[in-house]
């Protein structure tokens, strides 16, 4: 049942992916309305898909690395569902989307795993893990509103509108995007790390017991939306500076997701 | 359908015979009556602007009504024949209104996508059909035209994307700033693109106005007319930090805003980013500046650049336009063929009619001894023939009128029944 799901969202995935691609050259609102249609749908299954995991595993899906390649993308949709609610940024879908489809289909060929069902800590653990990957995809819209301020101030600089000129939205609406989203991605970050380490602490019984290669990556990318959430407030990183750090801060996250869960 | 147009415009023709062959606005009516007046003309509208000089009218013969036009616009414009023929245009038919429609749509102009011409069309239909020279088929084309336009401007973005400086500026303001409403503009010098492109921001929303100027009280009277607050020259610099958008355009023959200054400016600004539109020749302000961050700054040049794409990207559009207007030429064209079965099957029965009476006095006239009842019976016999004959080709002709063919089905019915003639 859940396969079914599983390739249902994969592939609605994949068609809004191409559906915005073909919005970004054709214009066409109806491709819009499509494609959301589309990202909705997809939504829908994914999120039974991974009830239906939740259900056969006895646990949340994040016990291994095919499942948070199944939950992170979710968390992604979900916060791009949001903005695109909230904002209405016709072509944010067109870089937020393929991210989402890229990271599903990477699930897919993870072997799938079952990790045993323990009651031990599960409130935490849950706690760390929800709160974790909605700050990552926070960070990840970030990163797509930090490539079209790129691409968009690129434009304004040269002083020779192409295409995406008309494409995309105001650099002032970029980089207010970019605020509101660290905004929300900075805070759940932390208490995902906060509950991260009381979790492994109550484990291990010592909270500073911290694994060097797995915890000084993160403490890096912590440090580095720190000073993009605090640097806009106290001496103006705005604009093209916060949206240079969204990206660096992104591959950075792809980094150290790496290097943590494994 | 005798539809046709003849004209001049701004790709065919160039100004010198253009102005001569324009209508002038208050001769526009009379000579509207005169064409009317002429032979083969039964409706018509003149179309003059300073683009475009185009009489489109219903004529009883395409080809004879267009020579007509045309010899009316030489004797009206004192103007040789042979020269007129060399600068004009004619199409007829469904190019004929295909052109009406690009025209109105704003397809045509110089400009692709400027909106004034649809108010010239407009205007020269509203005078023609005040002066009734026109009739049920160019009232249907020009009321078509104008819905054919609205359509083109609401479903493509043919009008979209400033064609001028001033716009231009504003539309860049706007992918910087988002909304512009709380900003603030600053003028440096004063002149008459400068002050235009103030007063498209100020439509736009902005409403701090800081103006600057080397002599003060020019300053100071330009600062009243547009409800901001004068600056003095001296004291620009320091205003730059609160400022958004700056508008230069002095006479100074040095940059008057460089690098190095702008560079501190930008830091107290802490990186709030700043607009600079460099309308001044020689420049007002160092090309450098732009290498700064957060600080955009478009001259002339750049600003016709962005003016000339933008063209380019309405004229995608056009070709989506174009499209809209292939359909709705191909429905006017379905209803004016509606019209035209319906007259021919009348024709075809009248002339049927006309035969059998004309054959049965003949007979009647012969066989002077038939009874009152016998000549009843030969009525009814010979109409009866007639009509059922003629109830096949009717039905079939009737089922004609929406299908491809139908104008085939026209002309071969009139060929053989040699129903040629008006048919009206």
């Amino acid at each position: 049942m859940k396969e079914i799901f599983f390739s249902i969202t994969l592939f609605c995935y994949f068609l809004a992916t191409l559906i915005h691609f073909l919005f970004l050259g054709l214009r066409r609102n109806l491709l819009l309305f499509i494609a959301m249609v589309t990202v909705v749908v997809g939504f829908i299954c994914h999120t039974t898909a991974l009830i239906f995991i939740s259900f056969e595993t006895g646990h949340g899906p994040y016990t291994n690395f095919f499942e948070y390649m199944a939950f992170f993308p979710w968390t992604i949709v979900l916060i791009y569902l949001i903005v695109e609610f909230r904002y209405r940024i016709k072509d944010l879908g067109s870089f937020v989307i393929p991210l989402a489809f890229l990271m599903l289909a990477y699930s897919k060929l993870l072997p799938e795993e079952v990790s045993p069902s323990t009651n031990v800590l599960r409130f935490w653990a849950t706690l760390h893990y929800t709160l974790s990957f909605l700050g990552y995809a926070a960070f990840a819209l970030t990163f797509g509103a930090g490539l079209m301020y790129m691409i968009q101030e690129r434009q304004l600089k040269s002083k020779k509108p192409g295409s995406f000129y008309y494409r995309l939205p105001s650099l002032e609406l970029l980089d207010n995007l970019n605020h509101r989203l660290i905004s929300i991605g900075f805070p759940l970050f932390t208490l995902g790390f906060v509950t991260g380490s009381i979790w492994i602490g109550k484990i291990k019984g010592d909270y500073l017991s911290w694994d060097p290669v797995k915890t000084l990556p993160l403490i890096i990318t912590w440090m580095i939306y720190a000073a993009l959430f605090i640097g806009r407030i106290t001496v103006g990183w705005r604009r093209r500076r916060a949206a240079l750090g969204a990206i660096i801060g992104f591959f950075l996250i792809i980094i150290t997701y790496w290097m943590h869960v494994n | 359908m005798n539809i046709i147009v003849v004209g001049i415009n701004h790709k065919t023709a160039p100004v010198y015979i253009r102005e001569r062959v324009a209508f002038p606005k208050d001769k526009i009516g009379e000579s509207l009556e005169c064409l009317c007046r002429l032979h083969e003309i039964e409706e018509d509208v003149i179309l003059s602007t300073c683009n475009r000089v185009e009489i489109y009218a219903r004529t009883r013969d395409i080809a004879n009504g267009i020579a007509e036009i045309k010899r009316f616009i030489c004797d009206y414009h004192n103007i040789p024949y042979e020269e007129l023929e060399r600068y004009c245009y004619a199409y007829s038919k469904e190019e004929a209104v295909q052109h009406l429609f690009k025209v109105s749509s704003s397809l045509d102009s110089m400009v692709i996508g400027e909106p004034q011409i649809l108010g010239q069309v407009k205007e020269a239909y509203v005078l023609a059909k005040s002066l009734r020279v026109t009739g049920v088929i160019l009232n249907q084309l020009f009321e078509k035209a104008f819905s054919v336009a609205k359509k083109v401007r609401s479903k493509t973005r043919i009008a979209e994307n400033a064609v001028s400086i001033s716009f231009a500026a504003v539309e860049l303001a706007k992918k910087i700033f988002g909304d512009i409403t709380g900003k603030t503009v600053m003028l440096i010098g004063i002149g008459e693109m400068s002050e235009l492109a103030a007063r498209h921001l100020i439509s736009n929303g902005v409403r701090t106005i800081l103006v600057s100027n080397r002599t003060f009280d020019r300053a100071v009277d330009m600062a009243k007319e547009l409800k901001g607050s004068a600056i003095r020259f001296e004291n620009f610099e320091e205003e730059l930090i609160r400022t958004d958008i700056v508008i230069s355009s002095t006479a100074a023959p040095h940059f008057i805003i460089k690098k190095k200054t702008m560079e501190k400016i930008i830091h107290l600004r802490k990186n709030r980013p700043i607009f600079f539109i460099d309308i001044a020749v020689p420049r007002d302000i160092d090309p450098a500046v732009n290498e700064i961050e957060n600080v955009y700054l478009y001259n002339i040049d750049d600003l016709q650049n962005v003016i000339t794409t933008n063209i380019m990207e309405r004229e995608k559009e056009g070709v989506r336009a174009e499209e809209i207007i292939k359909k709705e030429t191909l429905q006017f064209i379905n209803w004016f063929n509606s019209l035209e079965m319906v007259p021919t099957i009348t024709l075809l029965r009248e002339k049927i009619e006309n035969i059998r009476i004309t054959e049965m006095e003949k007979t009647f006239s012969k066989w002077k001894d038939l009874s009152e009842e016998e000549r009843i019976a030969i009525d009814n016999l010979t109409s009866a023939i007639a009509n059922k004959i003629l109830h096949n080709p009717t039905v079939n002709l009737k089922n004609q009128v929406k299908s491809k063919d139908k104008q085939w089905y026209v002309e071969v019915i009139r060929y053989l029944f040699n129903l040629d003639g008006n048919l009206d």
